[in-house]
């Protein structure tokens, strides 16, 4: 991509409303989460049991919860948390589903089939399921929840990393590269990745919302993020019982999941706009 | 729009067909559905420790020769009346006649020395053996009378009889009664669908007097966002202990359901690992106590419901001695308690936690105190079964939180083996005399010492008294507001037309 087509590409997404709505809402949520690092309104430890369940006030800005706890605070780190693991289990997806499946597209024959039908087996399990299974034999948790959405995310990355690579394989550069003696690994990494990036990266962001999402439900059954640790689905679950009295315990951790994973997907539906025209033509 | 019209009436009169028939169901109802949160993990009342084994078959499918009523006074059951000898050893119990089990078999004094025999054998499998450790001998005398002899006159005899552990099974039934419980009550077992329901049904040869009810369900509903709903949508008709008490304003303000807030035997506590590090050290033990904030549990974890206690014994025993201040919530105490103990900077540890919100709640609650003096509690949350396993059974556990619903159970920490594994021979010793003394005021003295020696060893961190918090549909009459036992005794229960 030479320069013009970079300012082109650059003017063109701001003019995408879905991409702009989308980036905007999930900044706000990566602004959130890392300014949480340095800084809450109070410690999310902090149990505060004589001022609980209050309202909003100018010194709790969204109240507080049933320990008493700033609800804000719990928000700005289950941002985070929320975000950790799912860029975990993204990563973890991605780490071992794409070279899976360039491996099957570059090898074909039996090693496809191995490997395409192995992830066939592992799509079959929700994520729920690995993540019951997991807590059943190693305690629930957070790095169980994000090696239960990594193992979700495999065979996704693997399936469309396979299906795009395929055609990539089919070029003549692919041919020539072959003739001048590249191996397999160079070919790989050098023309295979740079071509199917775009596609890897709008999928990246749909499945980092669908991370969210999983994480959210996960907590909520109490088999994701451990107390004292704050997380949105933890939050929803907790708020249930007192729905009734406070139900704004319920509805802003209910918000942010919902914000969240809206502005994720119309940053994913913006960027494969954007970078892969032919796709949304499709759509 | 004429058809519009007709839509709509005949959408009215299905909604007031189904109105009509839906309040046809509630006259005369002789079905109770009573929601728990805990499943028994089996139900067998002389092989088990769990509660929710007695909140079940209770009065309902077993009976003893005494039963308990809500009152905590003692009633005769299958003994119709008993003589005491003068010196207190020697009972002779009156069997009621024509009594007959579940299967069919008759009822007679070879079931009573049989089911006395087993629970106080070698090898009994009874969770309360200390129940039946005064008898010396039990002799049938005839058919329809048992004698029954003690090393000592035991004041409480007639109360240990009338347990959940001291009914009385047939032998030829006893070794199925874990899946398929056979007794002389007044409801018959049906069907247990494991993780969902226990059903009853009618014993048709009741011996006494014929009940209200003729069925019962037993749901197990472990959520307490899903017992709110339940409750509220009617899918139950009663919750003996509800587990969501943040909720009782809304009930007690509706004016469809009863809200009855009573006392249980259930001293609720931060069970410690005594035998494991570093809580085999009394000063870490001492720590602990110190950094324990009660107040803020009861009112964080339990929206105000709890007593707070400082032994494990009931406050609304007359023999309870109030020793919550033993050690008061101090964290500069606790502090400079663990530096002595060789831990100034604190260590982590484990508090594994079963499913009633008072335990996962306490807990978090619990965590936070201890972060105050340096401990670090890890959280793990764990299902009952597990529970049961892990912690009561294998004691593989630093901490835990869970309610001792027994009646007067402070014998339990004379067991070394008890998951708590506190082994005390000054307190064994108090406990034995407290067990061969009759005079109401030494016994009470003897208690009050046990209690202290309790308080001051921080066995335990003694949080709170439970407190049972009763919800149920206005028109059911006759449930327990107090739990002097663990029973959900549904004999006496009827809905009012």
């Amino acid at each position: 991509m030479n320069k013009l087509n970079m300012r082109e590409l650059w003017l063109q997404s701001w003019q995408h409303r879905s991409f702009v709505i989308g980036i905007i809402l999930s900044f706000i949520m990566l602004f959130t989460g890392v300014v949480s690092l340095f800084w809450t309104p109070y410690s999310v430890e902090l149990l505060d049991i004589p001022n609980k369940l209050q309202g909003t006030s100018s010194t709790h800005w969204l109240g507080t919860d049933h320990f008493g706890r700033d609800v804000f605070s719990m928000l700005m780190v289950g941002a985070w948390n929320s975000m950790l693991v799912s860029v975990f289990a993204i990563g973890f997806g991605a780490g071992i589903g794409v070279p899976l499946g360039a491996l099957a597209a570059g090898k074909r024959g039996w090693v496809e089939e191995t490997v395409m039908r192995f992830n066939d087996f592992a799509f079959a399990f929700p994520a729920l399921l690995t993540a019951v299974m997991l807590s059943a034999v190693y305690g629930p948790g957070t790095i169980n929840s994000v090696l239960a959405i990594g193992i979700f995310n495999i065979p996704v990355f693997a399936r469309i990393t396979r299906g795009s690579a395929l055609s990539i394989y089919k070029r003549e550069f692919i041919l020539a590269a072959r003739t001048a003696g590249k191996g397999e690994i160079k070919i790989a990494l050098e023309h295979i990745l740079p071509n199917i990036a775009s596609v890897l990266i709008v999928q990246s962001t749909i499945q980092f919302a669908l991370g969210i999402l999983a994480e959210a439900g996960l907590s909520y059954l109490g088999l994701g993020t451990q107390p004292p640790m704050p997380s949105w689905g933890k939050m929803l679950s907790e708020a249930q019982t007192m729905m009734f009295f406070a139900p704004q315990l319920a509805i802003l951790p209910g918000l942010a999941i919902v914000f969240t994973v809206l502005g994720l997907n119309l940053l994913g539906d913006g960027l494969r706009d954007i970078l892969d025209p032919r796709l949304s033509r499709v759509r | 729009m004429k058809s519009i019209i007709r839509h709509y009436a005949k959408l009215l009169l299905i909604t007031g067909a189904s109105l009509i028939f839906s309040g046809a169901v509630h006259a005369g109802k002789s079905h109770l559905t009573m929601g728990m949160v805990l499943e028994p993990p089996h139900l067998d009342p002389t092989a088990g420790a769990a509660a929710a084994i007695d909140e079940v078959v209770y009065a309902n499918v077993f009976e003893g020769l005494t039963r308990i009523n809500q009152n905590a006074e003692v009633l005769p059951a299958l003994a119709e009346s008993w003589n005491i000898s003068a010196d207190g050893l020697t009972y002779t119990f009156n069997l009621r006649s024509g009594v007959k089990f579940h299967d069919g078999a008759a009822f007679d004094s070879s079931d009573v020395v049989f089911s006395l025999e087993r629970a106080r054998s070698e090898n009994s499998t009874n969770a309360q053996k200390a129940l039946f450790s005064a008898i010396t001998a039990v002799k049938a005398q005839g058919t329809d009378s048992v004698v029954v002899t003690l090393k000592s006159p035991t004041g409480n005899f007639l109360f240990n009889m009338g347990w959940g552990d001291a009914v009385i099974v047939d032998s030829a039934s006893a070794a199925s009664n874990k899946s398929k419980p056979i007794g002389t009550g007044p409801f018959t077992f049906k069907r247990w669908v494991k993780g969902d329901r226990i059903e009853l049904g009618q014993n048709a040869n009741y011996w006494g007097q014929k009940l209200a009810l003729k069925t019962a369900t037993f749901k197990i509903i472990p959520d307490p966002a899903a017992a709110v709903a339940a409750l509220m949508a009617g899918d139950v008709d009663a919750f003996a202990n509800f587990p969501a008490p943040e909720m009782a304003a809304q009930f007690q303000s509706d004016s469809r359901f009863t809200v009855k807030v009573g006392s249980t035997e259930g001293e609720t506590i931060l069970s410690t690992n005594n035998q494991q590090k570093p809580f085999d050290d009394l000063r870490v033990r001492q720590a602990i106590a110190h950094a324990i904030n009660k107040q803020e549990i009861i009112d964080g974890a339990m929206f105000g419901f709890g007593t707070p206690i400082g032994t494990h014994f009931a406050p609304h025993h007359a023999a309870y001695v109030d020793l919550t201040g033993t050690y008061p919530h101090d964290t500069e105490k606790a502090k400079q308690l663990l530096a002595e103990a060789g831990y100034p900077n604190g260590f982590k540890a484990t508090i594994k936690l079963p499913p009633p919100s008072y335990a996962r709640r306490g807990g978090e609650i619990i965590a936070a105190q201890l972060r105050k003096v340096g401990i670090q509690l890890e959280i793990i949350p764990v299902e009952w079964a597990q529970w049961l396993d892990q912690v009561f059974k294998n004691k593989d556990f630093d901490l835990t939180i869970v309610s001792h619903t027994e009646p007067m159970d402070i014998g339990i920490y004379t067991r070394p083996t008890y998951y708590f594994q506190y082994r005390n021979a000054g307190f064994n010793s108090v406990i034995e005399s407290l067990n061969v003394t009759s005079d109401p005021k030494r016994r009470y003295a003897l208690m009050g010492a046990a209690q202290a020696i309790l308080a001051k060893d921080a066995v335990n961190g003694f949080l709170f008294q439970l407190a049972k918090l009763g919800i149920w549909n206005k028109n059911v009459l006759g449930l327990w507001e107090n739990s002097p036992v663990q029973a959900n005794d549904l004999t006496g229960v009827s809905w009012k037309n």
